[in-house]
């Protein structure tokens, strides 16, 4: 926990959180795990918004370090550049909400090992940014562990309207946001507000899937 | 006739690889979910696309 926090008790900031989403939702929430896989845009973005909802229990998985020309749609401050995205982010995490479990791993996810990284968790989302390694993340988890939930985001890139994005279910255990379509590579960039609505798509999906779930599922610790 | 992401395509008896291809889809920017469940790349060959099977092809674009 941080100094600066000291003065607000854990009971205090959970009763404030019950205030806001009721008892029932707020001991789901606390009993769950999300796995968020790449901490850029999308990644860190779905993090602020889940250890704010009170998120018992984050895994945040990331190789690279913050850069500069990161900052206008990070998470992420200008005393952070060069820090790795994992420990930063944590960093900010924890500010946010110092009574969660965060567990860090600063590697790269590939074919060999996203079974043993994210044999734990049980919702994971796909915030990566290119094309080739969100179709291995979620071909692995879907395959590897089909009673996991994986959320994937496809198409935000670009000035295009906020609204073409959406969240799809393609099956009872994977769903996609995004337009689908707004590919990074054609001459168009990422801006914070389109990433963040497609972060937020997916963050929304998540806190749905754990307010559906039963409270029995949820006994992990 | 095989239902692909939403439209009748008549592909009965063709595999998921041949499809793919035929549709100029990148294989390793792709999931495929077919009746409910994802289909492992590794049996995009071998998967022979049936009457009223209903598939959903993920195209990935990047960004994030």
């Amino acid at each position: 926990m941080l100094e600066e926090d000291n003065k607000i008790t854990e009971e205090a900031y959970y009763r404030a959180l019950e205030k806001r989403h009721g008892k029932e939702f707020q001991k789901k929430l606390r009993q769950s795990k999300v796995a968020i896989c790449g901490l850029g845009g999308l990644g860190s973005n779905i993090a602020i918004a889940l250890a704010r909802a009170g998120i018992g229990y984050l895994h945040l998985i990331d190789y690279d370090a913050v850069d500069l020309t990161n900052i206008h749609r990070q998470q992420y401050n200008l005393s952070q550049i060069g820090m790795k995205k994992t420990t930063a982010l944590k960093e900010n995490l924890l500010k946010i909400n110092p009574f969660i479990t965060i567990t860090v791993d600063p590697v790269m996810l590939n074919e060999h090992n996203v079974e043993e990284i994210l044999k734990k968790d049980e919702i994971i989302c796909e915030a990566f940014d290119r094309a080739e390694a969100k179709a291995m993340l979620v071909n692995q988890v879907l395959e590897k562990f089909p009673n996991k939930y994986m959320i994937a985001a496809s198409g935000m890139a670009g000035m295009f309207d906020a609204n073409d994005v959406k969240t799809k279910k393609i099956t009872s255990y994977f769903y996609i946001c995004g337009d689908f379509v707004s590919d990074v590579n054609d001459d168009i960039g990422l801006v914070s507000s389109r990433v963040m609505v497609c972060a937020s798509h997916q963050a929304h999906k998540v806190l749905q899937i754990i307010e559906k779930k039963e409270g029995k599922e949820y006994e992990y610790k | 006739m095989v239902k692909i992401n939403g439209e009748q395509k008549a592909v009965e008896g063709m595999s998921i690889f041949t499809y793919l291809q035929s549709e100029n889809y990148n294989t390793q920017r792709v999931a495929v979910e077919c009746n409910g469940n994802i289909v492992p790349k590794s049996q995009y060959e071998t998967f022979i696309l049936k009457e009223n099977d209903s598939l959903e092809v993920v195209s990935f674009v990047g960004g994030g």
